[in-house]
């Protein structure tokens, strides 16, 4: 295994994966964890759906498609917001709406697009060996971003969060902060596209996060269980895929599941094991 | 005695339903206002308009500064307690904590004075013990004294209650508006309860809204004038033995 590991260090593709995944892991560990507290696994999953329109928008005017794919899922994201408070339409519908306008977008683009549409299975599904080290510097870049504004306004976010409507009692700008926050999901998910693809990467911002919350039902604890819970599930996902040659993304989605699979088995277990001993003295 | 805040005949209501019509109302220190009616006759919709979550359509809200001057965080709130999401990932210390929010920096980490406050607080409503559990955790009861630390915590000129007596047993009831009389004494309260058996036990004044407010000076209050108020609510008496008293009706 460590021979196995030591090999690896020595391919450049394998060592971008890595630091990929590390980047990935801390931005989506922090941000999903803000996601599954406020409960926006549905608004997170139409905004990765949407942004497959900037995609398919940057294919066809050639430019790179993550710049685009950021723009237009911040856009969707901030856009989804707005509307929902103003035009008086149900969040979850605006968001299938936003959810398959995108996508829509995308495909006609691409269809559109002169000659083959290369790497486009690499968006779908991720393809964290082709990671590039510019790649790697806007992941930097967003981390720093992401964990400088939870470590400054850690408090803020966590009260807001819990109780929107008292914290406007206190005078305190809730919306700006929305949408602050909701545009650092669109930018964390736009940029765990290469690890995850568009179709799976939700599962980073949830499985960590939902792990981490049966060890801790604390803010803070839960984002640091999520860092280490998913740069661990990307790390062997990583290995797995090498070892039988299977795609990546879906192997370390596969290494999640089952570790919040056995973790949740383990729970039950201790619990009932728990009552059990209660229940006896 | 001076005044907190008044409101001037104010409207107010949800797109094109008005809830609230030409409402009047002066609060002053040491006031303890009982606000009933039935529901959906605009008793929280009119909470929310002092605490500035919606906008009137006409009228307004002032405040007034006391003589020290402090104006900044004159209201403390007690929302109703089924909206909030008791899944959310908080302890009960952190609850109590956001109550300062306005008051503290948005940068500053807790002080140890703080933290001291708000176990001052918990030890206060005897569930110290309960700090560190996350708030889903908790009963009922628990859950509203953990609302009213977070309330108090900042000592607001002004508390505001809303159907504080949901989801908590009597004997806690009973307790519970002890609390409030003591706290009575350092700041004005307005409790919303569509329950007027207890409330007007404790109120000193009461309030009727539906749609219009009347209000009305003493916590005694009768079916005549209820019904004058267009008020449609059941009513209490008051006696030695707590008792509801039902309308007269032919067995």
């Amino acid at each position: 295994m460590i021979e196995l590991f030591s090999e690896l260090l020595n391919y450049r593709f394998f060592t971008n994966a890595l630091l990929a995944s590390l980047f990935t892991s801390i931005n989506c560990g922090i941000i999903g964890s803000y996601i599954v507290s406020r409960r926006l696994v549905f608004i997170s999953g139409g905004i990765t759906h949407a942004s497959f329109g900037g995609i398919g928008i940057g294919y066809f005017f050639g430019f790179n498609p993550i710049v685009s794919a950021a723009i237009f899922a911040v856009l969707s994201a901030l856009g989804i917001e707005f509307i929902a408070k103003k035009a008086e339409i149900r969040e979850d519908s605006l968001i299938g709406i936003f959810w398959s306008f995108g996508m829509a977008l995308g495909i006609i683009f691409i269809f559109l697009a002169p000659g083959y549409a290369p790497n486009l299975m690499g968006y779908l599904f991720g393809s964290l060996l082709t990671v590039s080290p510019a790649d790697i510097s806007l992941m930097i870049a967003l981390t720093v971003i992401v964990a400088v504004f939870f470590i400054f306004f850690y408090k803020v976010i966590l009260f807001i969060s819990f109780d929107q409507e008292y914290a406007k009692t206190h005078k305190f700008p809730v919306q700006i902060v929305n949408y602050i926050l909701i545009s650092l999901v669109a930018l964390t998910i736009v940029m765990s596209i290469k690890v995850a693809g568009i179709i799976l990467v939700i599962s980073l911002l949830t499985i960590p996060q939902t792990i981490a919350n049966l060890f801790t039902k604390s803010f803070k604890n839960i984002i640091f269980l999520s860092v280490i819970i998913a740069f661990l599930g990307a790390f062997t996902g990583l290995l797995l895929s090498y070892i039988y040659n299977i795609p990546s993304g879906a192997s370390i989605i596969m290494s999640l599941v089952f570790a919040f699979i056995i973790v949740k088995l383990f729970s039950i277990l201790v619990n009932y094991i728990k009552v059990k001993r209660i229940v006896s003295t | 005695m001076s005044k907190i805040l008044e409101i001037k005949d104010v409207s107010a209501g949800y797109g094109n339903e008005i809830v609230l019509s030409k409402i009047n109302l002066v609060i002053n220190d040491h006031d303890f206002i009982g606000i009933i009616g039935p529901n959906g006759g605009g008793k929280t919709t009119l909470l929310k308009v002092i605490l500035g979550l919606i906008k009137p359509y006409r009228g307004s809200v002032m405040f007034f500064d006391d003589k020290q001057g402090k104006s900044e965080n004159i209201i403390g709130y007690l929302p109703q307690i089924n909206q909030i999401d008791l899944q959310f990932p908080i302890s009960v210390k952190e609850v109590v904590l956001s109550g300062l929010m306005s008051k503290e920096g948005v940068f500053s980490r807790y002080a140890g004075k703080q933290k001291r406050l708000a176990e001052d607080l918990l030890n206060q409503m005897g569930i110290y013990n309960l700090r560190k559990k996350a708030i889903g955790e908790l009963s009922g009861g628990q859950l509203q004294r953990v609302y009213l630390c977070r309330a108090i915590i900042s000592s607001p000129r002004l508390l505001m209650l809303d159907e504080p007596n949901t989801f908590v047993d009597t004997r806690f009831e009973t307790d519970f508006y002890e609390i409030l009389k003591g706290l009575n004494t350092k700041m004005a309260i307005i409790v919303v309860s569509h329950d007027v058996g207890t409330i007007s036990w404790y109120v000193k004044t009461i309030a009727c809204v539906n749609k219009n407010l009347h209000y009305h000076p003493t916590n005694v209050i009768t079916q005549e004038q209820l019904a004058s108020y267009n008020c449609p609510i059941q009513i209490i008496t008051h006696g030695d033995i707590p008792h509801t008293v039902l309308e007269i009706h032919k067995h």
